[in-house]
């Protein structure tokens, strides 16, 4: 009795679900092989749409970004990496297509910053301990209840 | 009074990051993307011309003199907007504008410039969008300036108004008018 109220409210989650997947913007043709499918859809959510800049290639149901997606389907259909095909649109677009900024000297003070920040703290801590070492140990720092 | 000097060093190095970053963010919203597009040559394209799609449109007969690039379309409201200020510059008479049409249908298209008037020397018709893909184009209209080398110099994107075309594109010309002399710079 239970297996069956279960077995419908799994259906019916199934049926939403699936609802949900036919309303998907996406009508690129699938790919034969499943590896290049992942990569297609690796690809489309890492790369921006560029006319609606909050929303990954994927997502974005403006014809640009079905073009967009058409020509990844494509170019992975002709054996190209996922580099190249990256290279293409930042040839095109700019890096701001890119979803995950690449490192350069620009910046690069900006991947450095967590470093730096945690070796600061670092040096902080140990300079604040030293100070607190060779500082004479008084009655006050035994005796004070931890309030 | 020591003590403050490092917290104080910090902040003030802070308020000058985020001045930085202030002043340099995008003024007023604006969405626009940098091309990397400028600087260098125009992409490669072959296209069919509209009303003659036999003839074709190369990007070759880019070379040799300024060209002004317009893509466009009739579904397009801004394109709408921009219209009569590309017939003022074809009356100006000092570069050809090229038109690309983007993803629009022929007959919409030149039924838009028999009614508009056409200001385009050529339009070259981009039915699956991949030519404008090429030009990094992704909010019609854009307009670009390549030179007689082929070079991209400028780029609009957003319809153009009179001032755009005198203050960002006219500029190009006057500085670069004698162009055999500056070919090899």
């Amino acid at each position: 009795m239970k297996g069956a109220k279960q077995l419908a409210a799994l259906a019916a989650l199934s049926a939403a679900l699936w609802s949900t997947a036919l309303l998907a913007v996406d009508n690129t043709p699938p790919l034969p092989d499943p590896v290049m499918q992942q990569r297609y859809l690796d690809l489309t959510h890492e790369l921006r749409c560029v006319q609606c800049q909050n929303e990954a290639l994927a997502d974005s149901n403006v014809p640009l970004a079905a073009d967009l997606r058409l020509e990844i389907h494509d170019m992975l259909l002709a054996g190209k990496s996922d580099e190249e095909i990256r290279n293409y649109l930042v040839a095109r677009y700019g890096e701001f297509i890119l979803f995950r900024p690449r490192m350069n000297w620009h910046n690069a003070w900006l991947w450095a910053a967590p470093a730096l920040m945690l070796l600061a703290g670092f040096g902080i801590a140990v300079r604040v301990m030293r100070k607190r070492a060779s500082l004479p140990i008084t009655d006050d720092d035994e005796a004070t209840p931890a309030a | 009074m020591k003590r403050f000097l490092l917290p104080l060093g910090v902040f003030t190095l802070l308020v000058i990051v985020l001045a930085v970053g202030i002043y340099n963010a995008p003024k007023n919203g604006s969405k626009e993307i940098v091309s990397p597009l400028l600087g260098k040559s125009a992409p490669q394209f072959r296209l069919p011309q509209l009303a003659n799609s036999a003839a074709q449109f190369e990007n070759t007969a880019l070379l040799g003199g300024w060209h002004l690039v317009n893509v466009w379309g009739t579904w397009c409201p801004q394109c709408r907007v921009e219209h009569d200020t590309l017939l003022q510059i074809k009356a100006e008479g000092r570069v050809p504008i090229i038109g690309i049409d983007w993803k629009d249908e022929d007959s919409v298209a030149m039924d838009w410039l028999s009614q508009l008037g056409n200001p385009y020397s050529v339009v070259a018709t981009d039915h699956d969008g991949r030519v404008a893909i090429d030009w990094g184009v992704y909010g019609a209209p854009e307009s670009f300036l390549v030179n007689p080398q082929g070079i991209v110099v400028e780029k609009l994107i957003g319809a153009m108004t009179m001032e755009d075309w005198n203050n960002r594109f006219l500029p190009h010309l006057a500085a670069g008018t004698p162009a055999s002399a500056k070919a090899g710079t």
